[in-house]
Parts: C-alpha cells; sequence; structure tokens
C-alpha cells in the first residue's frame, strides 16, 4: 500500500491538477442539457435616473429570440428588502435587477435577451431600445469627499475603530513627525472566468444551478428568498470555480437573471456576462487614507492617526477594516483612528482579496516609509523598535506572532544589509534601482458560524468527505484530502473529496482566509468521530479481534485498525459489520472562551526590488520576497501558489489597476482587459516566498493560519517605498503608472 | 448555414455552422468541448487558445467557418490516454495554476511557443506568454512549467 500518513505539511500534488490540465474539470457555464436556451443581459446606459419604456420588438422579431425580460413582465419575485438580503451582504437595499423602473448605477442590467443560440441572443441585446428618465449622478469621490459619513449600521463583522491614549497632544508635542494622504484607486477582482450561470430544471422541477460562487449554500438560500422556492427545489453546484477574489462572495446578477429565465419559461437556461459587465459587478472601493505618525528621537512611535474614507453605492454601505490594522501593528499608547464612507452612483463594492487591509495598511507601511526617513533610521529598524509583543486593539494576548522571524528570514534573503539608505543611491546603466519593505497582518480568524463536514467510508474502504465548502483555486480539495487521508491512515488516492454542493453539510462562503482552518477542523473531527465509529462497530463484533480493548488504544494506519499486534483492514471490518457505507458528520465552532483571550493575525514582512527607467516612467518590480508567518502550511505546494498569487496581484495595484470612469457619463471606460490592465506574464519577474516555522496551539486545532489574504497586504506598499528609494519621489496614490513617475513631485 | 470539416482532436468531423459562430463558442456550445476558457471574447487574455495546425490562435477571434480543412487541437486532445502531453505533467508538476480556468490557454499557448521554437531563455518564455492573463498569478510556476520542457528539449 501506499504511503498513509506524513501527508499534512507535505507538498502534495493537488488532487484536482489532472482535472485541471486537462480540460475535465468544469465550471459554471459549461454544463448542458437539451433545449438549453441561452441569455444575454441588456446593461443600463444611464447611471441614474428611471426607465420609461423599453422596445424590445426589433430584438424579439431576431430568429432564435424566445423571449425578453424586463421589469414590466418578469415573473414575480420577494418584496421586501431583507429576502434579497444574503448570507454576507453589508446594510442597506440589496440591488433588484429587473425589479423596477429605478436606475442606481450604470451598467445595471435592464433586461434579458433569452434565445436558442448564445449568438441570437448576444444580436439581439443592441436592438433593444430603452427610454429614461435621467437623474443628476455623482461618480467623482473628490467631489463627494466633503460628504463622508459614519455608517449607521455596522456590517457584519467590522469591528468600529476604538482611539486610545492623547494622540492629539502627542502629536503636536513631537519631536519628528509626519503626515500625507494616500489615495487607491478603485479596482476590479476580474477573475478569469466569466460570470455565469447555467440552470438546469429537471423532470421533478427543481432548479440544478450551476453557478460561479464561492459559497453554494449563500446562493442558495438567496434564491429560495428572492424565488419563494423550498430549499429541495433549488440546488446549487459549484464545484470548480475559476477564481473569485471575493467577488462571488455575494449572489451576482447572472444567477438572479438565470432563475427568473428558468422560472418564467420553465426551462433550462444559462447566463453569461461579458467582461465589460463584469466591470459593473463589484470593485475594490476606491479609499483615501489620512495618516499622521509621530515619534522620539529613538523612533518609538508617540502616535498613529488614520483616518479613513471609502465610497460605496447609494443603496448599500458597504464596509470594510481599513484604520484598525493602524492601532494593532505597532505598539503605541496613542492612537486614534477612523472609518467614514462616501455615496457614489456605482454598483456597490465588495469585499476584494484582503478587503480593507489592502488599502489601509498600505498607506500606514508608506507613512511608516516616511517616518523612517523623517528619522533617519532604517525602515526595517524602524519596524523592530516598534515591534508589537501584545494586541492593544482588544487587549487581547496573539496565539502566536513570529513577525521578527519574518524580518530576519526576508531581509537575509533579499540582502537588505547591502541597501544604500539614500535615495537615488542605486543605479545600473540607465536604471535607477530601489529597495522597500512593508510589513502585512491579516485576520486568522475561524468561521463565525459552526463549519460542518461529512466522512463516508464504503465496504472497499474509500473515504469520502463531503462539505459544501468552496474550491475556488485555493487548494481546498488538496488539503481536505490531505488531512482526511492522514487522520484516516489511508493513501491519498482512497480519499475523494466532494464540495461546492448546497445539499451538503454546511460551511459559510469562501472567503477571509478562513476556509483551510474551519474546513479543515471540520474534515479532521468528521475523520475523527469516523474512527470512533468504525471501532466501536468492530469492537460490538460477536467474535470481535478488539475485545476489551479501549478507543484510545487504537492506532488507524495503512487502511488498517490496529490495536497491539491485531490489525484489520477496514474493508475487512465492513463486511464483518455488513455495511455499504459508514457515514457521520462533525460540527466545529470557534471556541469562544479562548477568543475572549486570545486573538490570531498572520503576518509577512514583504521586501521589494524595483528599477525605474526614468525617462520613461517605466517601473519594473524585479524582485519579491515575502516572509509569511501563518501557522502550519497545511500544503507548501499550493500554499506558495497561494501567495505568490497575491503578490501578482499587488504589482496590479501597485503599478497598474484602476477604474477609469468618464463623470459626466458616470460609466467605467476602461472595462476590458485591454485597457485596464492586471499583470501579465511580463510583468512578473522574480518572486520568493518564505514560510516562517510558527507553531501555533490556540488558534484552531489545525493551527494553521489561512493564506488568501495575507500575500497582498503591504505587498505595495514594499513596491511603493522601493519606487521612494529608487527615485527620491514619494508616490501616494495607486496606482503608480508612468505618468505619476514622469510629472509627479512627490 | 455553412458545411465545415475540421479534424478535431484528431477525429474528423463536419458540422453546419452559421457564419457568424466563432470557434470559441463553436468548441464551448456546439460540441461540447468545454476545456477551451472564454474569458474576455475579445482577444485580450488568451483563455481561447487553441492549436490550429500545430500554431496557438485565440479562438475567440476566429470564425469556425473560415477553418475548413484545418486540424483544431485543444486542451481535449493532448493528452495520450492516461499519459499526460509534458507540458501539462509539467503544469502539474509545478503548481503552475490554482483555479485552472486559464489553464488549458497557458498550456496550449506553451505548447505553441515550443512548436515556434523561438523561446531560448526565461525572459524570452515570459515577453512569449504574455498573451495569457491569469488572474490567480501563476506566472512564476507556469514560466517553471514551460522552462522545465523547454531544457528537456534542449
Ligand atoms: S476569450 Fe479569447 S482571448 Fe479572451
Ligand atoms: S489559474 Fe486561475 S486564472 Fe490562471
Amino acid at each position: 500500500m501506499a504511503d498513509t500518513s506524513g501527508f499534512i505539511g507535505k507538498p502534495v500534488i493537488r488532487v484536482d491538477g489532472v482535472a485541471k490540465v486537462t480540460g475535465a474539470a468544469r465550471y459554471a457555464a459549461e454544463y448542458h442539457t437539451e433545449d438549453l436556451l441561452h441569455a444575454v443581459a441588456v446593461s443600463a446606459t444611464i447611471t441614474r435616473g428611471k426607465i420609461l419604456s423599453i422596445d424590445t420588438e426589433a430584438a424579439l422579431a431576431v430568429p432564435g429570440v424566445v423571449h425578453i425580460l424586463t421589469h414590466e413582465n418578469r415573473p414575480d419575485t420577494a418584496r421586501w428588502d431583507l429576502s434579497y438580503r444574503d448570507m454576507v451582504g453589508p446594510p442597506g437595499h440589496p440591488l433588484r435587477p429587473l425589479y423596477d423602473e429605478h436606475i442606481h448605477h450604470n451598467g445595471q442590467p435592464i433586461a434579458l435577451v433569452i434565445a436558442e443560440t448564445f449568438e441570437a441572443a448576444r444580436d439581439a441585446t443592441v436592438l433593444v431600445n430603452a427610454q429614461y428618465d435621467v437623474e443628476a449622478h455623482l461618480t467623482d469621490f473628490a467631489v463627494a469627499r466633503a460628504s463622508a459619513y459614519d455608517p449607521p449600521k455596522r456590517r457584519m463583522g467590522i469591528k468600529p475603530p476604538q482611539p486610545r491614549g492623547d494622540p492629539q497632544t502627542a502629536f503636536a508635542t513631537a519631536l519628528v513627525k509626519i503626515e500625507a494622504e494616500y489615495h487607491l484607486a478603485a479596482e476590479i477582482h476580474n477573475p478569469m472566468e466569466m460570470f455565469a450561470a447555467t440552470v438546469i430544471l429537471d423532470a421533478d422541477g427543481v432548479f440544478n444551478v450551476y453557478d460561479k460562487t464561492q459559497g453554494a449554500l449563500n446562493v442558495q438560500f438567496y434564491l429560495t428568498q428572492v424565488f419563494k422556492l423550498p430549499a429541495k427545489k433549488v440546488r446549487v453546484i459549484a464545484p470548480y470555480v475559476g477564481g473569485a477574489f471575493g467577488s462571488a462572495l455575494r449572489p451576482q446578477p447572472s444567477v438572479y437573471l438565470a432563475m427568473l429565465a428558468a422560472k418564467a419559461l420553465k426551462r433550462s437556461v444559462r447566463v453569461t456576462l461579458s467582461r465589460a459587465q463584469m466591470f459593473d459587478l463589484s470593485c475594490r472601493p476606491e479609499t483615501l487614507n489620512h495618516i499622521k505618525l509621530s515619534a522620539d528621537s529613538t523612533g518609538k512611535l508617540t502616535s498613529i492617526h488614520h483616518h479613513a474614507i471609502g465610497h460605496t453605492s447609494a443603496y448599500e454601505d458597504h464596509q470594510e477594516t481599513v484604520v484598525n490594522w493602524s492601532g494593532l501593528l505597532y505598539q503605541c499608547a496613542n492612537v486614534d483612528m477612523g472609518y467614514k464612507l462616501i455615496k457614489l452612483d456605482t454598483m456597490s463594492p465588495g469585499d476584494m482579496r484582503a478587503p480593507g487591509a489592502a488599502v489601509g495598511v498600505f498607506a500606514l507601511e508608506s507613512a511608516m516609509d516616511e517616518l523612517a526617513y523623517a528619522l533617519d533610521i532604517d525602515p526595517l529598524d524602524l519596524r523592530r523598535i516598534n515591534y508589537a509583543d501584545h494586541d492593544q486593539n482588544d487587549d487581547k494576548v496573539f496565539t502566536s506572532k513570529a513577525l521578527r522571524d519574518c524580518y530576519d528570514q526576508g531581509a537575509n534573503a533579499f540582502g537588505w544589509a547591502k541597501r544604500s539608505s539614500a535615495p537615488r543611491s542605486m543605479r545600473e546603466d540607465r536604471d535607477l534601482i530601489g529597495w522597500g519593505v512593508a510589513g502585512g497582518v491579516w485576520d486568522a480568524p475561524y468561521s463565525p458560524v459552526p463549519t460542518r463536514a461529512r466522512a463516508e467510508l464504503s465496504h472497499t474502504g474509500h473515504l469520502t468527505i463531503i462539505s459544501g465548502a468552496a474550491d475556488i483555486g485555493t487548494g481546498t480539495y488538496t488539503i481536505a484530502t490531505q488531512i482526511a487521508a492522514e487522520t484516516m491512515g489511508l493513501p491519498i488516492e482512497a480519499v475523494t473529496v466532494r464540495l461546492g454542493d448546497s445539499k451538503d453539510p454546511f460551511a459559510a462562503p469562501e472567503g477571509g482566509s478562513m476556509m483551510a482552518a474551519s474546513v479543515g477542523s471540520a474534515v479532521q473531527a468528521a475523520c475523527q468521530k469516523l474512527q470512533k465509529a468504525l471501532f466501536k462497530a468492530a469492537r460490538d463484533l460477536p467474535d470481535t479481534p478488539f475485545k476489551g480493548r479501549k478507543f484510545k488504544e487504537v492506532a488507524f494506519r495503512d487502511g488498517q485498525m490496529i490495536a497491539g499486534d491485531v490489525a484489520v483492514p477496514f474493508t475487512d471490518i465492513m463486511t464483518a459489520v455488513e455495511r455499504e457505507t459508514l457515514g457521520v458528520t462533525a460540527t466545529v465552532l470557534s471556541n469562544y472562551l479562548s477568543t475572549q483571550k486570545y486573538i490570531s493575525y498572520a503576518h509577512t514582512a514583504v521586501f521589494a526590488e524595483v528599477r525605474v527607467d526614468e525617462d520613461l516612467g517605466v517601473v519594473r518590480v524585479t524582485r519579491l520576497v515575502n516572509a509569511v508567518a501563518a501557522g502550519r502550511i497545511l500544503n507548501p505546494r499550493t500554499a506558495r501558489s497561494q501567495i505568490t498569487g497575491a503578490m501578482v496581484m499587488a504589482i496590479g495595484q501597485a503599478l497598474h489597476e484602476e477604474t477609469l470612469t468618464d463623470h459626466r457619463l458616470g460609466r467605467i471606460m476602461n472595462h476590458n482587459f485591454a485597457e485596464y490592465h492586471i499583470p501579465a506574464h511580463a510583468d512578473v519577474i522574480d518572486l520568493d516566498v518564505i514560510f516562517v516555522d510558527e507553531a501555533d496551539t490556540r488558534v484552531n486545532p489545525i493551527g494553521a493560519k489561512g493564506l488568501g489574504e495575507i500575500g497582498i497586504v503591504g505587498t505595495a506598499a514594499a513596491i511603493a517605498n522601493a519606487i521612494f528609494h529608487a527615485t527620491g519621489r514619494r508616490m501616494r496614490d495607486l496606482p503608480i503608472t508612468l505618468d505619476k513617475v514622469l510629472y509627479s513631485d512627490g | 448555414m455553412t458545411q465545415v470539416q475540421f479534424t478535431l482532436n484528431g477525429h474528423s468531423t463536419s458540422a453546419d455552422i452559421p457564419p457568424w459562430v466563432t470557434l470559441l463558442d463553436f468548441l464551448r456550445e456546439r460540441v461540447h468541448l468545454t476545456g477551451t476558457k472564454k474569458g474576455c471574447d475579445h482577444g485580450q487574455c488568451g483563455a481561447c487558445t487553441v492549436l490550429i495546425d500545430g500554431k496557438r490562435f485565440n479562438s475567440c477571434l476566429i470564425l469556425a467557418v473560415s477553418r475548413d480543412g484545418a486540424e483544431i487541437t485543444t486542451v481535449e486532445g493532448l493528452a495520450d490516454g492516461p499519459i499526460l502531453h509534458p507540458v501539462q505533467q509539467a503544469f502539474l508538476d509545478h503548481d503552475a495554476f490554482q483555479c485552472g480556468y486559464c489553464t488549458p490557454g497557458q498550456i496550449c499557448s506553451a505548447i505553441g511557443l515550443l512548436n515556434e521554437g523561438r523561446a531560448e531563455s526565461r525572459e524570452d518564455i515570459r515577453e512569449y506568454m504574455s498573451g495569457n492573463l491569469c488572474r490567480c498569478g501563476a506566472y512564476t510556476h507556469i514560466a517553471d512549467a514551460v522552462e522545465a520542457v523547454l531544457e528537456a528539449s534542449k
């Protein structure tokens, strides 16, 4: 038999890898049935106002067009806001596509053309003609800034920042201080898979919904509420998700519209949004940070002030944790923090990879670099001087924090000691070279709601793990397989993991880096429960070889249950107890008592090297080293991919990515990959990841902290700081496009 | 409707296709070879890359009827039964993907690149693979995978 232990922490090859390299893995738009209809949405071309009329006559005349849905002829849907609120949505009035005549943002879906072929549906959309009553709109952050407000209702999970000490006096009397504003453009998630949903209506009247979602159960919940259907009539299935980064946390119009059409026509329907339409789904909010830092002459921080404004839509109050990190990352007695929103006539922003931290920590870590130069202290030393051994935001003890090791090992790998500190002091040929550093931090939460997983052993000795959780490319299938194989003492090949089906045990939507810890712990718990069930079944047999044995004396190895010199294969036990399958379900919860005392974060130290061609304004990120402390690394291979992937997204955030809105129209104009640049092969040169040892027995039963977000946090700041070191010009506005490098005086 | 004849993954295939159907939509919607992905439909992402007579193309920019008589290979046609194509195997070995959505296009593009015979270094690989976007950011691992196959073939 193949190896049956030592899997956790090993670079096991992705168990879904073969399916992905052969094209066998199927995504939401890739399920087919006879007589499937194809639907394409029509987007609003105004930003605010009312639809006066929609003329669909010409579109309906296109051969192959079956029906066109608008707010005037849609089937009945729920009336109350509450029914449209999904599990993760913010406070407000969720958008209801095709509900009534009101337009809340440019690109809002106003009609759905349904046809026998995709081509007919797509071509007919241009013939749908809407007349509008246009109202004035506001999409310009700079104009709206004056009307910032405190969100009256908190979004679940967002803690209000708590100031401490006397930051005003400390700042006023400090010897060394800096003050600056840091602005970040809105970004679009842009997963490579286009948003789509295929609804297959079966003979029993069940809507089988193949959706692009990070939470099959969340979408099922939403659809049953909105369409007033019993849960057994709606099954949501998402075994493979072509990237999401937060954009598929909430149910998107694609699935809503597909259900609407399927219900109206009692047919199977697929809706695929276009790439341009995906720019109107969700975004990382445009954010402005105002930071003041002061320090004594030794570099000890005497005050931190961080106030941020993020944008939200007219209809919802999307909120993120932007400023709280500034009260957490460094030891400081005097802290002032605040977070406000402004309303713009855009779609609601949503969580995008490390929501809040990716923007707030950029500002803090840029400001720390400015302070280091004001103090003439090495930026890495400044961070060491202000190291936080204790969480001052909540007055809690860290379950573990190996950030010092990140500083040391990262600096070593990067060669930080060789840095000459003066800006513009490193040069090669035409290029100025700059080295920058920044820190990163992210929550290591446990799912706030119970997570469940099921373990089923078949009579052939094959183990199936089942959870409603998702794998959005993060490696959930693989780590769940590793944990299950290791716990039960089975080879990797004897384990199958099934995810992303709403009929399976509950797990919260995949987000916030809590999937590995929560689902991993649930899988482990389910397997431990299965061990007990198997033991009990075997011991209760009339002529049991385990007579008188206790569970704790039993080991599970090589597909066998072993006690002393007795070793019985699982298959024999299953035959003896005459069972086809033996299955158990386990539930794990966060340990409330321990969360009263302890708190968990993952940390990083990121080092960046840039080359700047000043004549052309071109910046190249030639090296990035990210030293990560994130508890136990369950699979260094998939873990590394998560971190490097986030570092790539950070290069985009730092240098390339922004939505460009024509404020006269209120429309995002660069809604395609040619004009909204995401990093390509040529932009990514050399990435290094170091996982420092961080044993953590308190964070959760498997000791892992989650890696989905942490790789992006701080990375853009390290790049901006490197650009300062190269050029002597401070870049406080992301993305740092070449015009800024050429013309800003910094 | 126009009648066309392809060799598709080694099999002779004929179909009646309206002239406005792209090769990508033909593959995905009409013959249900969904391994070839749609990421933009505008020739900007490379997810739809297939091999036509050994050369890499964005299938979203090609009308199916224009390739009458061509030999078309998609990701589904690369492996020899259970034996993966060396580029597929290298992607697996180097964890050159996360979500897997750009992967068929990356793999077909890499095979096209190797067929072209002009990539000599890692820089070349990065440059000539830049038409294939990966939002999961697997670029360094993709470069590792392609470099490994390139080295092995030298
Ligand atoms: S789908 Fe063809 S290049 Fe993007
Ligand atoms: S692997 Fe997800 S887009 Fe490349």
